[in-house]
């Protein structure tokens, strides 16, 4: 008879879809440069801390012709061609991206860390998706109520994070280049691949050279590109901190700015809530992508009468997360993006157990390379700790309680930040009265971390403003007539 | 220890009157539809390889009900779905017996005589199955023929009509008399989960069976489209694991009718496994009732071992 247990086989989704380059350089005007006064940095797997590829670094130079490649081809192709045209290329964006799926999730699965089960069924099919809805409204801006002629803006600095790194690239993209405007887009240091990728397929797309450029490098490119001149609008996705500088020093100027920031949302759960659904809203909530997600429900709160079923139902599931190799088709849990990361997610835990919380982790083996950390929720945590305040961007989860509604408000909104927030009751006017209270740019019910190109996705408070997806997305981009300032 | 949710922590006595059981039956903690349904369907993701597959192939064969429940039922039928299931691979030997075989009531005698010795079960419907629309003492004798000729587990049906219209201590009544006609016979409740409309219902279904005497809840009869689903079994097996936290008693789950293919089965599996735990990956604790998922199993399982597909005349019809 065979072991009474079952013990799922290796199940790993092949590398030989991807075919990875030794070196990457720059995407600028259309074709891959190498940089003329950066360097280069490589770029590791963070499951096996592997070098992948040695990715060329754009310096102030390489800012400079990126962004004057943008402007021209805003001048000369993109901004005049007529909505109908452009939409034509991001549907073929879209199709492209949908056809290379598995390529698309491979890499980013090996680049980023991230199971592929979500890179698969959640990072690509979204992206696409996201080229598919603003394809549809390139041609339809005058019916968007942004006035009778909208116009776009111009040229875009777009800096993008580590956690979707082509999902971010293609919510950046798709509105912008629907709305007619041109692009320069930095990803993230630890994760350039995928846009690179991204950039093949531009070609493939035949997009016209310089409507985007995508130029990979650390914080100080980023710097460069954000304070470059020439630009007319600047879209940042990252940590409140970065998004802070980056607004102080747009300050007075006539670039427009939407930021995409921190967030430490709290995950409400009444104690008339579908227990079991809740239970896989909280798991979904934080330990999704490893926590690194800006709406992450890393705040639990759940009313008092039922926290202990609630944390014996959630520790008995989180006991059935697998956590490994990011390339197994049944890995939940993969690993942490960079060490660097994992030095502060660490140092975030120690402060929460030094501040007494108490900590509960997920008995489970860590591969012995590559960077891990086990699913970890606190208890007995107040709202003066550190890890209820502070966003952890990884899988640990704070757990608090509330006995009353206007508690668990009261609690929820005590945060600088103001992303998300999820609310779990059978209650349907409780839903209502909660989401109407709530300060955060998203409140799910009954659900977590859900996601849809025609839903509009931003912040409140320290966690930014504009809003990208959806119609919303549109107005970032665009300069209304009715609205145009004197010197546009 | 698991602490209990408070809707579990005291649960209503069999006979202690319709309004605490309503109470207690309304008071569970609700299912939301969209989130079971995703559960089962991320679940269904699991990507099941090699030996753990074989492994799976095996214990689903283990865990099949064999079953004709046709009018046209013979006792040459019968009697060929039992050699089958003594051996349903008579090219390997290997392969296990089959957990049981279910017939009408009228064909156990059959059933019994070409089964014995096999550790073959002898499962009969009764309760006026598929429709329960008979009188209690109708159904009891029902059982008690099924029973007095040597069925070892008794599948009843509630009654539906009485379940949708809030009549629930006289559905509850009923699996309790039905539990005491089995005798030693394990009994399986169908809730006919494809008429109870919403998974809040399965919920309560589930829950009134178990504390009524269930030793098994079962989806369907087979005769109701759809019969068994991934989100109804999710919600059972959850009830099943609540259960056993309140009471340390383990009552087994069956899913029935529509599952056909091994690949089907397995996401079952991986379903029971996350849900219930690997304490229910046992033909004492799961089952499936079906026919034609047999052969799929047997043939995925040879090609498990040979690397290549036997065609569909390699395996023997029922």
């Amino acid at each position: 008879m065979p072991e009474p247990t079952w013990t799922y086989a290796p199940a790993p989704e092949s590398r030989d879809v991807v075919t990875l380059r030794s070196a990457y350089g720059l995407f600028v005007d259309g074709a891959f440069t190498d940089p003329t006064d950066g360097g280069s940095f490589k770029t590791v797997n963070p499951a096996t801390e592997e070098v992948l590829a040695e990715v060329a670094q754009a310096g102030p130079a390489d800012v400079d012709r990126a962004v004057a490649a943008a402007r021209r081809a805003h001048t000369e192709v993109w901004g005049p061609m007529p909505g109908r045209e452009r939409a034509k290329y991001l549907y073929r964006i879209a199709r492209i991206l949908a056809e290379r799926a598995r390529e698309f999730a491979v890499l980013e699965t090996l680049d980023n860390g991230k199971p592929i089960r979500e890179s698969r069924d959640v990072d690509v099919p979204m992206a696409s998706a996201h080229f598919f809805h603003y394809a549809g409204w390139a041609d339809k801006l005058e019916h968007a109520g942004f006035g009778a002629e909208p116009r776009p803006l111009g040229v875009a600095g777009q800096v993008i994070p580590w956690n979707f790194p082509l999902l971010m690239a293609a919510w950046k993209l798709a509105p912008a280049l629907a709305t007619g405007n041109t692009c320069v887009l930095k990803p993230a240091e630890t994760t350039p691949l995928s846009a690179l990728l991204l950039a093949e397929v531009l070609q493939q797309a035949d997009l016209p050279p310089g409507v985007v450029n995508i130029i990979p490098g650390a914080g100080d490119t980023g710097a460069t590109l954000v304070a470059h001149p020439d630009l007319d609008k600047v879209a940042f996705t990252g940590s409140t901190e970065v998004g802070k500088a980056i607004q102080r020093q747009l300050a007075g100027t006539r670039v427009r700015l939407t930021l995409e920031l921190g967030g430490k949302a709290a995950n409400v759960v009444f104690a008339d809530a579908p227990i079991d659904q809740a239970v896989e809203g909280i798991v979904n909530g934080i330990f999704f992508n490893q926590g690194h997600v800006c709406c992450a429900g890393s705040r639990l709160l759940v009313q008092e009468s039922v926290v202990d079923a609630v944390l014996d139902t959630l520790k008995r599931r989180l006991g059935t997360l697998r956590l490994g190799d990011p390339l197994d088709k049944n890995t939940d849990i993969g690993a942490i993006n960079s060490a660097e990361q994992l030095a502060r997610i660490t140092a975030l835990v120690e402060a929460g157990e030094g501040e007494g919380a108490q900590r509960w982790s997920v008995a489970c083996e860590l591969p012995e390379h590559g960077y891990w950390f086990p699913p970890t929720l606190f208890t007995d945590v107040s709202q003066s700790h550190r890890i209820a305040r502070e966003e952890i961007f990884g899988p640990v989860l704070s757990v608090l309680t509330f006995r009353t509604p206007d508690e668990a408000i009261a609690k929820a909104n005590n945060t600088p930040y103001g992303l998300s927030a999820g609310v779990w009751t059978e209650k349907g006017s409780r839903i209502l009265w909660m989401a109407q209270r709530l300060r955060a740019g998203v409140v799910w019910a009954n659900t977590f971390n859900r996601f849809d190109p025609a839903s509009p996705f931003g912040g409140y408070q320290e966690s930014g403003f504009g809003r990208e997806g959806g119609r919303h997305g549109l107005a970032p981009y665009l300069r209304s007539p009715d609205l145009r300032s004197p010197d546009a | 220890m698991t602490t209990l949710h408070p809707a579990i922590e005291t649960l209503p006595e069999p006979g202690g009157g319709e309004a605490a059981l309503r109470g207690f039956l309304h008071g569970l903690p609700g299912v939301d539809q969209v989130g079971a349904e995703a559960r089962a369907a991320g679940l269904a993701t699991r990507s099941i390889k090699r030996e753990s597959k074989l492994w799976a192939l095996e214990l689903a064969v283990r865990m099949t009900d064999l079953t004709t429940l046709e009018g046209a039922d013979t006792p040459g039928k019968v009697r060929a779905l039992c050699a089958k299931a003594r051996r349903p691979d008579p090219s390997d030997p290997d392969v296990p017996p089959v957990a049981a075989v279910c017939v009408y009531p009228d064909l156990v005698p059959i059933a019994v005589a070409a089964l014995a010795g096999s550790g073959v079960h002898v499962a009969s419907v009764a309760t006026a199955f598929p429709s329960g629309r008979a009188s209690l003492a109708v159904k009891l004798a029902d059982v008690a023929d099924a029973v007095a000729a040597g069925a070892s587990e008794i599948d009843m049906v509630i009654d539906r009509g009485a379940f949708l219209s809030g009549r629930y201590g006289q559905v509850g009544e009923e699996i309790a008399a039905v539990k005491a006609a089995c005798r030693d016979a394990r009994l399986k409740v169908i809730l006919e989960t494809g008429e109870l409309a919403t998974l809040d219902n399965v919920r309560r279904a589930s829950w009134l069976a178990m504390t009524h005497g269930a030793d098994f809840i079962k989806t369907s009869t087979g005769k109701v489209s759809p019969a068994s689903t991934l989100p109804v079994i999710l919600v059972m097996l959850e009830a099943v694991r609540d259960f056993h936290d309140a009471t340390a008693r383990a009552v087994g789950v069956k899913a029935a009718g529509g599952i056909r293919v091994a690949k089907d089965a397995i996401r079952y599996l991986v379903v029971v496994h996350e849900t219930a735990g690997a304490a229910w990956l046992d033909p004492d604790r799961f089952r499936f009732g079906a026919s034609s998922l047999l052969n799929d199993l047997l043939m995925q399982r040879r090609k498990q071992l040979t690397g290549v597909y036997a065609g569909p005349d390699h395996f023997t019809l029922d």
